[in-house]
């Protein structure tokens, strides 16, 4: 499918994707138990920081190996500025804007500084280990921000939930997943949109053809770290989204959570929106019957489904389902189906 | 005479630390269209690459409209209006062809772009029914009409061809001189021309200047280029 066709096609699917999202606020919390609802909150905060990785990954070619660090990053900063101002929607804005912040200071080494891709996914995936040892090690009370303690592997357990704004009620888990829908569905939307704009364009520009693009008269280095900067913020959303559905701990910034978003990103296909959220659900659905089983270790599986992936289904969920409706849509050669297509062509 | 559009003094550069050009000195002037000819290896390609920023010189200087260029970046010389159509097309093939077009209109407003492009796709209109076509699955000779018609979305003054005729089949090969005659006269661009197929670059070039171990040799009438004797020692072996 070409950009273009995509495009007309990408109106279709967001109009789906805001019919799904109103049937689910509407029917779910009515009928799901608590446990339920709360799972499918958490699966949503994921479905978020699947798409950070898939923009980034996906449409910019930055193979980020540690998104998981500006994950953690927006849900301490959320934590801490909820504690340290009581105000839940400034410490909101502190979630996007932390991660954000610090995505613009590293990229701009790592894109200025002209590092190759390797080395990018390396030094990303280191700063995400040392942050993961660093938070790790904060327990005690010499580790304080203000009034928040980092408490070391035990994170911030008494992380406020987030109230209504100006009247300080916190949101029950049924107003909580509402927000996570709208979350979702306003990340999907707002991807869909930015990758059909000029900017979004000239992202892709830059991931086909780095040089070309440059000889074009883009600045390749300042759109890569605009659109790792617009990805952090998003993954600092879903950290958000994470500590009011469980609660902030270092796990956030660790090796498995930095491998889990790659898996749905290839799972789902790259270059798609679409299929990194709808693999994040069916694997963390999966992840949790395995663990509920307790047979074998999920991360195994999980292990074992990249590999199946990467070598079965290369292009991931998404495009091979597309492939297969198509092919089973197109009439057979021949047929007075196909003699008008070819005409029409 | 029309004033010089691009001036290249004593130009040097290379990749590492082997130097490919050795001090090429040279001058476009607006409308003007010259060849550059020689055999493989001769520095032919490094030349534009060169002109583009694309490689940095080690020495010399060049400069654009009376604007010293030599240290700008690749991106700051397109804005200024030097053009690129590389070897092998290299357009963005998971793009479509409008979109491709739309990629080289970066500078231009919306309104502006949209205009451009119109424009672009009247000059070339065997792009007109391909346009939501992918970039990759186009043919060798629709993807250098893209690649040109991209170049020309930027509004370039001056557009650095490299062997568009590489690989392309003959009837294309004619439409494109006549596009690329059509299109110097209307807009009056400057086009610097790297080529081995010598009727193509004898029936468009104003100059032929011939390229030789990284410095140019000397300048040959574009009628001669017809001669078997002088163009079998260019030809490749």
């Amino acid at each position: 499918m070409t950009l273009s066709t995509f495009c007309r096609a990408s109106g279709t699917h967001v109009a789906l994707a805001a019919v799904a999202m109103l049937a689910a606020i509407v029917i779910f919390p009515k009928v799901a138990p608590l446990y339920t609802l709360i799972n499918v909150t958490l699966y949503m905060s994921m479905g978020v920081f699947a798409l950070s990785l898939a923009l980034l990954w996906g449409y910019g070619g930055i193979l980020c190996f540690g998104q998981s660090a500006f994950f953690g990053l927006g849900a301490y900063a959320y934590a801490i500025a909820a504690i340290n101002f009581g105000d839940t929607t400034l410490a909101s804005a502190f979630a996007i804007g932390i991660p954000a912040l610090f995505a613009a200071g590293l990229g701009y080494f790592l894109f200025y500084g002209r590092l190759s891709d390797v080395y990018l996914g390396v030094i990303t995936l280191t700063v995400t280990l040392i942050l993961f040892k660093l938070i790790n090690s904060t327990g005690g009370d010499a580790w304080r921000i203000g009034e928040a303690r980092l408490g070391g592997f035990n994170g911030i357990p008494n992380t406020p939930l987030l109230t209504m704004p100006f009247t300080g009620i916190p949101l029950s888990p049924a107003n909580l997943f509402t927000l996570a829908c709208i979350a979702l569905f306003a990340t999907y939307a707002l991807c869909k949109r930015l990758i059909t704009t000029r900017f979004g364009r000239a992202v892709i520009a830059v991931r086909e053809n780095e040089v070309r693009a440059e000889l074009l008269g883009y600045n390749a280095r300042r759109l890569k770290l605009a659109i790792f900067v617009i990805s952090a913020g998003i993954a600092g959303l879903a950290g958000l989204l994470f500590a009011n559905s469980v609660f902030v701990s270092p796990t956030m910034f660790s090796l498995s959570m930095a491998a889990q978003v790659l898996i749905w990103v290839v799972v789902g296909g790259l270059g798609t929106l679409f299929g990194p959220v709808a693999a994040c659900f069916a694997l963390q659905i999966a992840a949790a019957a395995l663990g509920k089983l307790g047979l074998i270790d999920p991360n195994i599986v999980l292990g074992l489904v990249l590999v199946v992936f990467v070598v079965f289904v290369p292009g991931g969920i998404q495009p091979a389902l597309a492939a297969l409706l198509a092919r089973i849509l197109t009439p057979p050669r021949g047929s007075p189906g196909h003699m008008r297509e070819e005409a029409a062509r | 005479m029309a004033p010089d559009l691009l001036t290249a003094e004593n130009l040097q550069s290379g990749y590492g630390r082997i130097p490919i050009l050795f001090g090429i000195s040279l001058s476009i002037a607006e409308g003007e269209f010259i060849g550059i000819l020689g055999h493989n290896g001769m520095g032919k390609s490094t030349l534009l690459r060169t002109l583009m920023g694309h490689i940095v010189p080690t020495g010399g200087s060049i400069h654009l409209a009376g604007r010293d260029v030599t240290r700008a970046s690749p991106a700051a010389r397109s804005r200024a209006g030097i053009g690129y159509v590389p070897q092998g097309r290299q357009i963005f093939p998971a793009l479509s062809v409008m979109d491709n077009l739309r990629v080289g209109a970066a500078h231009q407003s919306p309104k502006q772009a949209k205009a451009i492009i119109d424009q672009v796709i009247e000059d070339l209109p065997r792009l007109k029914p391909i346009l939501s076509r992918a970039g990759g699955v186009l043919s060798g000779g629709e993807q250098q009409i893209l690649a040109l018609a991209r170049c020309l979305c930027a509004h370039p003054k001056l557009i650095l061809l490299d062997e568009p005729t590489e690989g392309i089949q003959p009837s294309i090969i004619e439409e494109m001189k006549d596009t690329l005659k059509a299109l110097a006269r209307s807009r009056n661009l400057s086009i610097l021309l790297v080529e081995q197929n010598l009727e193509f670059i004898s029936d468009l070039a104003t100059r032929v200047l011939v390229i030789k171990r990284g410095q140019l040799s000397g300048e040959i009438d574009p009628a001669k280029l017809h001669d078997a004797d002088l163009a079998g020692e260019f030809l490749p072996a």
